[in-house]
């Protein structure tokens, strides 16, 4: 909501002059449409305002406006989200926004739940990276139907490539889209693309600090996959450490530890999968 | 380096909203909790706005310090990471303040006929 006039988001913007009231240069306009625009004039003050002698050419003075915006910066993308939340909901489709750091096995994650479930639910993937297509080839040896979306210099998807996305991938109704996120846990975590959730993927062979070193990410998730737990024997990592931190920074958070390898732990993902791709469909 | 991105939508949005008009300065809000660098924004400005009719304009930022509100007890206080824990012992926290990503406003220069 605004803070100057208690207007909502979305609302005409207004023109305002956040001066004091006894300024002698100040003066008020009131347009057609009946903005009122009041501003002050940047001249000497022995100009007479209202003289006889006054013409356009001696008002064609330089005026300063203050232009109350209270724009938010990501409008436009939280914008186009909305649309693609809303047509997710229309279709029945599970959006999921997979984020992790590079190497989490997210890709492994992502064949091995497809394999697993793809009898039972139809699934289709938006496979971001900033170049190559080494992975949407590995997705597609799944048999399931991919689209890659190089963002170059980029380090994160946005709302926008999702929407094309979408297009091209035409992804059947009452199905699951995951979208994989360009490896990154910084900037995703900004940008909203219409899913329904974050899934933050971590590993074993990371810090188990993460979640407290990238609070943004594990606040915005709704769920965290401890992934390679099958390598907890050979390596220092604290699992419940892990958990606690996550807990921590987002208490909300659903967790699940899991080995995309081994197939240790899948079952609970797949029934959270399950059940809540249950409570989108409308009866 | 998020902060590109977003700078560039500044500089859209600005030049949208100005109408051809001189910008003299654009205020922006950033809350402290935002995941957004103001020195980042800063140096991505400079860069930015290299041939737009931005290069004499101020870049003003203003800060603005986190603020939670414990959801069990209610209590409210200043957190400047996005987590913590209240008195109480909870950490369920809604952030009341220090979120903002705005462009609160612009100045403009232009001659009144």
């Amino acid at each position: 909501m605004c803070v100057t006039c208690g207007c909502s988001e979305g609302a005409e913007v207004t023109l305002d002059y956040l001066g004091t009231k006894e300024d002698p240069a100040e003066h008020r306009h009131v347009l057609a449409d009946g903005t009122v625009i009041t501003h002050r004039h940047e001249h000497s003050e022995t100009h007479d305002h209202h003289s006889p002698r006054d013409n356009a050419a001696l008002h064609a003075q330089a005026h300063r406006t203050t232009l109350t915006l209270e724009q938010n910066l990501l409008a436009k993308n939280d914008q186009l989200a909305a649309q693609n939340r809303t047509w997710f909901q229309e279709q029945e489709i599970l959006g999921l926004n997979l984020v992790s750091s590079p190497g989490s096995g997210k890709t492994t994650l992502l064949t091995r739940t497809i394999r697993d479930l793809q009898e039972q639910i139809p699934i289709s993937v938006i496979e971001g990276d900033q170049a190559t297509s080494n992975d949407a080839q590995r997705i597609r040896e799944t048999g399931c139907n991919v689209v890659q979306i190089n963002t170059g210099t980029g380090c994160h998807l946005e709302a926008a490539m999702i929407q094309k996305g979408l297009h091209e991938l035409a992804p059947s109704p009452r199905s699951i889209v995951m979208i994989e996120n360009v490896g990154n846990l910084v900037c995703p975590a900004l940008f909203d693309l219409g899913e329904q959730a974050k899934v933050v993927i971590l590993s074993v062979t990371e810090g188990e600090d993460k979640p407290m070193k990238y609070p943004h990410m594990f606040r915005a998730s709704q769920v965290m996959i401890l992934n390679k737990i099958d390598l907890l024997p050979y390596v220092e990592f604290d699992g419940d450490r892990c958990v606690e931190y996550a807990l921590k920074v987002n208490p909300k958070l659903t967790i699940f530890q899991v080995s995309a390898t081994t197939g240790e732990g899948l079952e609970d993902w797949y029934g959270w999968l399950k059940n809540t791709m249950r409570s989108l469909v409308k009866i | 380096m998020h902060e590109l991105g977003i700078t560039e939508n500044i500089i859209e949005i600005a030049l949208k909203h100005a109408q051809g008009k001189k910008i003299n300065r654009i205020t922006l809000e950033i809350g402290q909790l935002s995941a957004i660098l103001p020195d980042s924004i800063e140096f991505c400005f400079d860069a930015c706005r290299l041939g737009t009719p931005l290069e004499n304009t101020v870049l003003e930022m203003i800060e603005i310090p986190g603020l939670a509100r414990c959801r069990r007890c209610g209590t409210e206080f200043a957190i400047a990471e996005p987590f913590g824990i209240c008195e109480c012992g909870s950490m369920d926290l809604a952030f009341i303040q220090g979120q903002e990503l705005q462009i609160k406003e612009l100045e403009l220069e232009e001659l009144c006929v």
